[in-house]
């Protein structure tokens, strides 16, 4: 047990950390808040005083709000459905015994190490090129006419893309749940005659379901915040504004703080509830 | 102990003093600018400038949004990252007006600053006093096949109508080998789709703000151009124009895929270079379109050199554009480069230079230059100064997201009449954002 006299020093020593903790999030915070009220126009003069709840009404009508809240929620639910799902298949391909099974491993998990920028450019020059990318070749090849992917199927090219991004993450979180996974519990129902898939549905899938909670929480908080991705491909048009994307416009674009950072405290909010409903959902899991 | 810390302290003090006099008394001038052809052949001529002043150059070369983004943010931010900013026509009035640039009101008398196309002067001014030097400047007008035209059984008028454009377009189309008839820009952003339909909708009697400012996008003669545009380009334009920009579609002209082209002037003497281009032999030029109500579809811009207020090397930045801006620059390029690769469309003396004459775009380079009237762009009257952009403020967020609904009206996604009420709605929001 600590004495008084311990506990102060122990206070006093991590004081500097959790100052510097609470200044790295409370000020960006209280500077977004305090914008947010205010008329903060740089090219016409900078700091044009208080406006009261002009900024958070204007963002909110805006015609571009709900759409751009519905492209977030399509894309962030496009993408997450696809990297858990595919993530808990390749978790399972990897963990069986193979040849080459740590160079596999490398190589799945290979483009979460690249950066957003240069894997949007690669997939809109290399591959989705209606004239010169792989796809167009593909196309030609079997006589069908190339898809122009970043125009006709704007969002569904950037969840591919951005799905291509995660799926690493989700894999490499379900694989170390997988190899936890105990085999004689396996061999024993196997023995007493359940098939592969009632073994998945009924050991494998509860058994991940702590991993598969943690990879849509951690990816869910990240996903909203998708930015290159977008600003690289298809620059915010053909729908695929999301909430992120919009502020971007407002604050750089239109040179409006007041009014993006407007959008910016809707962007936290928005979060919440999405991690609220999350965790609510799947929130069982971690009590576990 | 305490001597020590105290040594230690002094020495580090020291160091402090010596480092800062040497940053304050280097003369090297940083300078933000474009990654187009010219701006990179003058870097390639710095060491002749800093040989001559013993002034150094460091150079930011930027991609021209984000180049817009970069200095948009240092100069309202107060940054200061820059000596010298490589902006346009768009930018210099709305900073000028904020004081944000040095004027440039006492150049040297062998400058000669009478000597810029008045037009160029003109647009980069703000109450008559000139806040940039211009590098290079520019309109837009037709490049176009002559051998293709020929095929068609056409001959191009010197001032051509959007009618006659739209049918030797379509009699110049043959899908089959690959051949469009005209390729326009499509890509999304105020400096792409929208500076092109912005033009080209002065020439159909539109524009973007009544006088009281009014946002007009739901006008007829909008309508108008849009569907034009739409129809034109549904009709012989190549697939997948909606990500098509000045680039994507200079490399389709010069494979030879394109009819005709309508864009920058500066495209010209890429598209005639051997080297580059398929077709450098069989292009001519004429102006940009019109529909006979007084104003041609062609544009006005010019890439200039600005000192942003605050510098601490005002005297040596000045001293950098006087050096760029000039007719020794320009000679001096000539000399090694031959005429057709000078910076085109500053200066007067340039277009009255029998060697310039010889080059086969000039003249009607000149001939669209002189035709572009940025005070008086629209056939109505406006309350902007600006043909291909309304020099406010807000201009450029707007003009990015109607191009984005006039790029996706392109790509089939939505009607002409979906995109350009979309276009007026978020305008209209924009503009009472503004406090219009």
């Amino acid at each position: 047990m600590a004495t008084q006299q311990s506990r102060s020093a122990a206070r006093l020593m991590m004081a500097p950390a959790v100052v510097l903790l609470l200044g790295w999030m409370l000020i960006p915070l209280t500077m977004t808040l305090w914008f947010s009220f205010r008329r903060y126009l740089p090219l016409r003069g900078g700091d044009l005083g208080w406006t009261g709840f002009d900024n958070y009404v204007r963002f909110f009508t805006s015609s571009a709000f709900w759409p751009s809240v519905q492209t977030t929620l399509i894309l962030v639910g496009g993408v997450l459905v696809i990297t858990v799902v595919l993530g808990i298949l390749l978790a399972l391909l990897l963990d069986q015994p193979m040849w080459g099974q740590g160079a596999v491993r490398v190589l799945v998990i290979a483009p979460f190490f690249v950066m957003p920028t240069v894997s949007a450019l690669v997939w809109k020059n290399m591959f989705m090129d209606p004239v010169n990318g792989l796809f167009s070749h593909l196309w030609r090849a079997v006589g069908a006419e190339p898809v122009a992917f970043l125009s006709d199927v704007p969002l569904g090219s950037l969840i591919v893309i951005i799905s291509w991004q995660w799926l690493p993450f989700a894999t490499l979180i379900l694989l170390t749940a997988v190899q936890s996974l105990d085999n004689e519990q396996m061999e024993a129902a196997e023995m007493d005659g359940a098939s592969v898939l009632s073994r998945f549905r009924h050991l494998v899938l509860p058994h991940l379901s702590r991993a598969i909670t943690i990879v849509i929480l951690i990816q869910t908080i990240f996903l909203l915040s998708i930015f290159a991705e977008i600003f690289v491909t298809t620059g915010g048009a053909f729908d695929t504004r999301t909430l992120t994307y919009l502020i971007y416009q407002r604050v750089l674009e239109s040179q409006n703080v007041g009014l993006g950072s407007a959008g910016g405290v809707y962007a936290i909010i928005l979060a919440n509830i999405v991690a609220i409903f999350l965790m609510r959902i799947v929130g069982k899991n971690l009590d576990r | 102990m305490s001597l020590k810390r105290a040594l230690a302290a002094t020495t580090a003090l020291n160091l402090c003093a010596a480092v800062v006099p040497a940053a304050a008394q280097d003369s090297s001038i940083t300078i933000a600018t474009v990654n187009n052809g010219d701006m990179i052949r003058m870097q390639g001529y710095t060491d002749q400038f800093t040989a001559e002043t013993g002034i150094g150059v460091e150079w930011v070369t930027l991609e021209e949004n984000i180049l817009r983004q970069r200095v948009t943010t240092d100069i309202t931010t107060r940054g200061g990252q820059f000596d010298i900013m490589t902006i346009g026509m768009y930018e210099t009035p709305i900073w000028g007006a904020n004081g944000w640039l040095i004027p440039l009101d006492d150049l040297s008398a062998e400058y000669d600053v009478d000597d810029l196309l008045p037009a160029m002067a003109g647009g980069l001014s703000h109450d008559g006093t000139l806040y940039a030097a211009p590098f290079y400047g520019e309109s837009s007008m037709i490049m176009y096949r002559t051998d293709l035209m020929e095929k068609a059984g056409l001959e191009m008028p010197d001032d051509p109508t959007w009618e006659f454009v739209r049918d030797a377009a379509i009699a110049m189309t043959d899908r089959d080998n690959d051949v469009y008839g005209i390729c326009l820009r499509g890509k999304a952003g105020w400096g792409e789709n929208m500076a092109f339909l912005t033009a080209m909708s002065n020439a159909f009697g539109a524009r973007w703000f009544d006088e009281n400012w009014r946002p007009q996008l739901d006008s007829d003669a909008w309508s108008e151009t849009l569907n034009f545009y739409l129809d034109l380009m549904e009709e012989a334009g190549p697939p997948g124009a909606s990500s098509n920009g000045f680039n994507e579609n200079l490399s389709l002209f010069q494979q030879g895929k394109c009819g005709m082209w309508i864009d920058a002037t500066v495209a010209a003497s890429f598209v005639t270079n051997p080297d580059d281009s398929a077709v450098a032999d069989s292009v001519g030029f004429a102006l940009a379109p019109n529909t006979g109500k007084g104003r041609n579809s062609n544009w006005l811009w010019a890439w200039a050199l600005a000192i942003p207020a605050g510098t601490n090397q005002q005297a040596e930045a000045k001293q950098f554009i006087e050096w760029a801006t000039s007719k020794d620059y320009i000679e001096l390029v000539a000399e090694n480069e031959g005429w057709a690769n000078v910076p085109p469309g500053a200066r007067t003396s340039l277009y009255e230079n029998p060697d310039y004459q010889a080059v086969p775009f000039a003249d009607m380079t000149l001939k669209s230059i002189l035709s572009a009237d940025p005070l008086n762009p629209t056939v109505e009257p406006v309350p902007y100064v600006g043909i291909q952009f309304a020099a406010i403020p807000e201009f450029a967020g707007i003009a990015t997201q109607v191009g984005q609904e006039i790029s996706a009206a392109l790509a089939g996604r939505q009607s002409a009449e979906e995109a350009l009420s979309k276009a007026q709605a978020l305008t209209e929001e924009e503009m009472e954002a503004a406090g219009y």
